[in-house]
């Protein structure tokens, strides 16, 4: 297993970091968060054609660039860090790592290399995006293959091009595919608090869709591992970068006299901060090095999530309260982590969740000693 | 060296020179003279400039063959490896052997009652007379006093200067009429420190190391070495099941007995995390979905904590030298960890909590955490001075407004 990052994986984040930096400011994500769509589709063009970054995690042999969650992380923890808009963690990461994961050859042949280049933008329907073990419950295909039932939560769900549906049936549970368009599809806009984020619900009935594989326990609990992990990452980020800001406005902001990041009741928030994050980040990067060699439990993925999360969110008040009245203001960008920090908290199961499956794990494996 | 010409070396020297028959004294002094006693030191200085790798590969000879090393428990480490940078060539050849022999032991004479978190703030007073030094002050705690032949010492040549430049950093013989030694009973009954009284004590004039008003830099080195052993925890070392037979192997378990015993709570302090998924099974606690939860954020923690220690040991051992910020949270994340685990104990215990003794759980083991804990976020540096050196050095945050600039002896301070 790796054990810090490599050179070739450094000089990687530097490319990624300059794309989003040139490509993806913060007054781009200021506009976009006002479309519908909430993303820009040249950025997305060139984010695939030029980079191949949705494709960066899927296999070389169906057209994926063959690397893993390393690489994968990379990416989201850049994105995190400037709030990237479109749909990449729900089309490269989510379809990406399901249809990888779980469709049968045929289908792989056709959806991977489209996927990694970003000419396909899916989206990965679940009908929990809570705990793993949830779903299926309330999507259903029958004999005939017709699927009935809703989705409350679906990202990017109006801009996808195909939906890939993970659901129950006769023959257990499977993953499916179907066009937004097919008869008794019917999608609606949801508003979210994160307007970085387009959220969306699907109700289908009686929908013909297509089966292109089986989505067996196991396989499902590793997709929910690497999906944590990628998303870990981008917390990650989102709190480095406004942990860095923030420091910067306790540098520059005067009160009383001073600059206020002179007062220890901000520095020892600050240090705090940082030590949280480096925790989070050890977490994060140790559960992707894990994930890249083994197939193994999912304890350091649960770590990484629940460990991301808090400290995102802590950031995130933190970085509104060390602005004082400015932070609440809708012109300053700190509300728009807080907001992302907000959904990627609860998305994909809240930390104490993940705490509650740690210790699972570790009885598991003591009862097995 | 190669790692495995290292090994036949090793192994080369024990077998012509090893015996358990040895005093202990004899058996190190060997050592010393051998450059095995401490490799990883410069060959100039009874070491052989060895690597950590290099070093690593010595330890596990003798670990293997159950050999008896240099003395290492104790403040001696930190006089050993201050005297090391900044002690003269004199110094080092009077001083070290001694040390890596266990014949001197040491203790630290650094934190006085009226200077704690502001070290600098030392107004124990030392005076050129002839060529020897007098010093008069007070000292607090001082871990190992009572038994050291050899204090390092930090009191103030100048009062006319800043605080920071007033400083001389020493070496004082312990065993003299002016010094005098006192326990110091701490709140969870053991007495681990000591209060020491300079009254007209002497220091040699050549004993003042790095020059007169440098201590503050040669005291800030023995800080940081003393800082390290807190973030890798300190426990005392572990006596060998096996005791092996012999002259040399008897008096090392005596050296071990006296240097270790001040240290017999120290794991304790650090929250014993350890013990919290077996206690937790044991009484049933681990069925409340609260003590669940608290447990998981205590494994959190301490597991990301040591994994962010390999990241930095990895990072380093890739040829870089920038410091992570990574590196700096250290001693803070222990405290974290510490108070993390000793409230899980408190919840696993419930009223039990209340119990102290051989009668409490696991045989007051537990009573001793919650009530030693309160230490790790003081000894060494408080959380608080943590939280501004890393706030100001990696942060980069500006620093407060000082008051206590401008000569030494015009700064408010403590009375008496």
């Amino acid at each position: 297993m790796q054990e810090t990052f490599t050179e070739d994986q450094s000089q990687f984040r530097e490319v990624v970091r300059k794309f989003l930096g040139d490509q993806s400011p913060m007054t781009a994500v200021r506009e976009l968060q006002e479309t519908e769509s909430g993303f820009d589709a040249k950025v997305w063009q060139s984010l695939g054609q030029n980079l191949g970054l949705p494709g960066t995690h899927l296999p070389e042999a169906y057209g994926g660039l063959g690397f893993g969650p390393i690489e994968l992380g990379i990416i989201l923890e850049e994105m995190g860090r400037s709030l990237y808009c479109g749909p990449f963690l729900s089309s490269a990461v989510m379809a990406g790592y399901a249809v990888s994961l779980f469709a049968d050859e045929a289908s792989r042949q056709a959806l991977i290399p489209e996927l990694s280049s970003g000419d396909l933008r899916a989206t990965l329907v679940l009908d929990s995006l809570d705990r793993p073990e949830q779903v299926g419950k309330t999507l259903a295909v029958d004999t005939a293959n017709h699927l009935t039932g809703r989705a409350e939560i679906v990202i990017d769900g109006l801009t996808a091009d195909e939906l890939f549906v993970m659901a129950e049936s006769p023959e257990g549970l499977g993953l499916y595919q179907v066009s937004p368009g097919a008869e008794g599809v019917n999608l609606q806009a949801r508003e979210s608090i994160d307007l970085t984020r387009k959220l969306s619900r699907v109700v289908f009935d009686h929908t013909p869709v297509q089966r292109i594989g089986r989505v067996d326990p196991a396989g499902l609990q590793r997709f929910w591992n690497l999906a944590c992990v990628a998303l870990s990452h981008e917390m990650i980020g989102g709190a480095e970068a406004l942990l860095e800001s923030t420091v910067e406005y306790t540098k520059i902001r005067v009160q009383f006299g001073r600059p206020i990041g002179s007062f220890q009741a901000l520095k020892h928030r600050c240090a705090d901060l940082l030590m949280s994050l480096e925790f989070a980040k050890a977490a994060t990067y140790q559960a992707a090095f894990g994930l890249a060699v083994d197939n193994g439990p999912s304890f350091s993925a649960n770590m990484a999530k629940a460990m991301a999360s808090d400290c995102f969110m802590e950031t995130a008040r933190a970085g509104i309260q060390l602005r004082g009245g400015l932070g609440f203001t809708w012109e300053d960008d700190t509300h728009l982590y807080f907001k992302r920090a907000k959904c990627d908290e609860v998305l994909l199961g809240l930390p104490h969740v993940h705490r509650e499956r740690m210790i699972q794990q570790m009885e598991d494996s003591d009862r097995a000693a | 060296m190669q790692l495995n010409e290292i090994k036949i070396a090793v192994n080369q020297f024990l077998d012509q020179e090893f015996s358990p028959d040895l005093s202990l004294v004899e058996w190190r002094r060997r050592l010393v003279a051998a450059g095995w006693a401490a490799p990883s030191w410069p060959e100039d200085c009874f070491g052989r400039g060895f690597s950590a790798e290099q070093s690593a590969v010595v330890e596990q000879v003798f670990k293997s063959r159950r050999i008896v090393g240099a003395a290492q428990v104790g403040p001696r480490r930190l006089a050993a490896e201050t005297i090391l940078v900044h002690g003269s060539t004199d110094q080092k050849n009077r001083y070290l052997p001694s040390i890596l022999t266990g014949e001197h032991s040491w203790c630290q004479l650094f934190s006085e009652p009226g200077s704690g978190s502001d070290l600098a703030g030392a107004a124990t007073k030392a005076e050129l007379s002839g060529d020897r030094w007098i010093v008069n002050g007070q000292k607090v705690w001082n871990t190992s006093a009572h038994h050291a032949d050899f204090g390092i010492l930090v009191a103030r040549t100048d009062w006319d200067v800043p605080k920071h430049q007033g400083l001389s950093y020493f070496l004082i013989d312990m065993r003299q009429p002016g010094v005098e030694v006192r326990p110091l009973k701490q709140m969870n009954g053991h007495a681990s420190f000591n209060e020491v009284f300079l009254t007209d004590a002497v220091v040699r004039g050549d004993d003042l190391v790095g020059g007169e008003g440098q201590g503050w830099a040669v005291a800030t080195t023995t800080l940081s070495i003393e800082r390290q052993g807190f973030a890798r925890g300190r426990n005392p070392r572990a006596t060998h099941s096996a005791p092996a037979q012999g002259r040399l192997y008897d008096e090392e378990a005596k050296e071990l007995e006296i240097d270790n015993a001040p240290y017999t709570w120290y794991p304790q302090r650090e929250g014993r995390p350890d013990l919290v998924f077996e206690r937790a099974k044991a009484t049933g606690a681990i069925a409340d979905s609260a003590v669940r939860q608290e447990m998981a954020k205590l494994v959190c923690l301490s597991e990301a904590a040591k994994i962010s220690a390999r990241f930095v040991a990895a990072h380093r051992k890739m040829g870089n030298n920038e410091v992570l910020p990574a590196g700096s949270i250290g001693k803070l994340g222990a405290s974290v960890i510490a108070r993390q685990a000793a409230q899980v104990h408190t919840m696993i215990s419930g009223t039990d909590a209340m119990l102290s003794g051989p009668g409490s759980s696991m045989e007051g083991v537990i009573a001793e955490t919650l009530i030693s804990v309160p230490a790790i976020s003081i000894a060494g540096g408080t959380d608080e001075i943590q939280k501004n050196i890393i706030a100001e050095r990696v942060l980069g945050m500006p620093k407060e407004q000082r008051q206590d600039t401008g000569p030494f002896r015009n700064i408010p301070r403590n009375i008496g």
